[in-house]
């Protein structure tokens, strides 16, 4: 099941040259890109890890560019990698764009559980198969 | 490290655009007019400026106009699909201390920028310490941020013989060596290295680093100001910062230029930038002194004779005074 989260995730998945684009957009209104990484693909994992620091006073899309290719020669395939453009602009001072840009070849999904609770109620819950793997092993 | 941007944005960034690229490879036109791409492109305003306030350094003129046509000839060979390589541009000026190394990379990255070649046109200056780290495995990162910075723009590296130290086996320096190298060959199309440094010690070093040597098309040497052109960039500083000289300055300034040559620590326009700064004080100064009633604007524009004469120079400069009181390096 593909994730859908983050802006154009309903879509193909970007070239290198689309997410360039997007990259030169972020940077021309003046937002710092920071890469980000998880294998934990759960809608409300919101915190992933960081690659690296965030990459303030870039100028050009090719320099952030650089990174993500650093980024996805060690997580490319085993992880979701997606990158956020933060606004640093008083008022705002929070992420603009949130983009995933790397995906592993196979997501299994989520399955649903179910748990019987006093007076027959039900609660639910999901959860990723992958997750039943431990961390650093569920894409490989 | 310090980042500067264009002063204004290029009319043309179409250049660069890879839908505009597309549409004009589809019609291939019958020609080209050399002179309206020369026109267009905002070169001729680039060069027009460069020789406004750029006084003397024929030489370094004549190598950027080369560049800017060999630039625009291969602008007008890609639109006929002609075969086209990007051309290496990374280079290396040298030069004495004040002959403009500097201010040329930052006209030069204007330069560029408006010729499609890099697509933001801005200078990351950077030195060794901007470069090397402390420790193991410092330098790598540092360098390689640095490279992120300047992507798209160019990477000015001010007295680049420090990065080899071979009288320091340990020396981190060689590490961003190799990591500039490997940015200089791989990311040819998104980055242009300027380097710059004094003649003699930037020969010593690409002596010792053949590939750096290789990877440089361009080495450009800035040869000294004569006389007579560094009193008229004394007068050019001199309007920039709305003052004047007095005809009896004007000699007189003919006269320290001509002695200050002579002594120690001379370091071309950046002596005279700081002689005016301070004939400025002594100016100022003088105003202030002579409380003679209200000053009007011609007062306090005008350099005088004396605030010119008042500079150790004329009495033998630097070495022969034996008390400091002025904690300057060069008065």
């Amino acid at each position: 099941m593909r994730i859908t989260q983050g802006t154009f995730s309903f879509l193909p998945d970007f070239t290198d040259e689309q997410i360039s684009a997007q990259v030169q957009y972020c940077l021309d209104n003046g937002w710092a890109l920071n890469f980000e990484y998880t294998d934990d693909p759960h809608p409300r994992n919101t915190y992933w890890e960081m690659w690296g620091i965030p990459l303030f006073d870039i100028a050009d899309a090719a320099g952030v560019m650089m990174e993500l290719a650093a980024c996805r020669k060690v997580h490319a395939g085993t992880n979701y990698i997606r990158m956020t453009a933060f606004d640093s602009s008083h008022g705002w001072e929070s992420i603009r764009l949130s983009m995933i840009t790397d995906r592993p070849a196979h997501e299994p999904g989520f399955m649903v559980e179910r748990q019987e609770q006093a007076g027959r109620r039900i609660a639910y819950t999901t959860r990723a198969y992958v997750t039943t793997r431990p961390a650093g092993e569920r894409y490989t | 490290m310090t980042i500067s941007t264009p002063s204004n944005s290029p009319p043309t960034d179409a250049a660069s655009d890879p839908a505009i690229d597309l549409a004009v490879q589809d019609v291939v036109p019958e020609s080209v007019d050399l002179a309206e791409e020369f026109e267009s492109s905002g070169v001729r305003e680039v060069m027009e400026e460069l020789d406004k306030t750029l006084i003397g350094l024929a030489p370094v003129k004549q190598r950027i106009r080369e560049t800017a046509a060999l630039l625009l000839v291969d602008r007008a060979r890609k639109r006929f699909g002609l075969a086209h390589s990007v051309p290496t541009l990374h280079m290396s000026f040298t030069g004495n201390p004040g002959t403009g190394k500097t201010t040329v990379a930052l006209r030069m990255a204007d330069l560029l920028h408006r010729l499609g070649y890099v697509r933001k046109g801005h200078l990351v200056t950077v030195t060794r310490d901007d470069l090397v780290g402390q420790y193991i495995g410092h330098t790598a990162p540092k360098t390689k941020d640095m490279i992120k910075k300047a992507m798209g723009g160019v990477l000015f590296i001010d007295e680049a013989y420090y990065l080899y130290r071979p009288e320091n086996e340990r020396d981190y320096g060689q590490e961003a060596i190799e990591i500039l190298l490997q940015a200089m060959e791989n990311d040819r199309d998104d980055l242009v290295v300027i380097l710059a440094g004094y003649a003699d010690r930037m020969d010593r070093f690409f002596n010792s680093n053949p590939g750096f040597r290789s990877r440089v098309a361009h080495h450009i040497d800035f040869p000294d100001y004569s006389d007579a052109e560094l009193q008229q960039i004394s007068e050019l500083m001199v309007t920039e910062q709305n003052y004047e000289f007095s005809d009896k300055a004007l000699t007189a300034m003919a006269e320290y230029i001509n002695l200050r040559r002579k002594q120690s620590h001379f370091a071309n326009a950046r002596s005279i930038r700081n002689a005016i700064d301070r004939m400025r004080l002594r100016q100022a100064n003088r105003l202030f002194q002579a409380n003679a009633g209200p000053v009007g604007r011609k007062d306090l524009i005008t350099l005088e004779e004396g605030d010119v004469r008042a500079s150790r120079v004329f009495t033998g400069g630097l070495d022969s005074d034996a008390k400091p009181i002025l904690p300057s390096a060069e008065d």
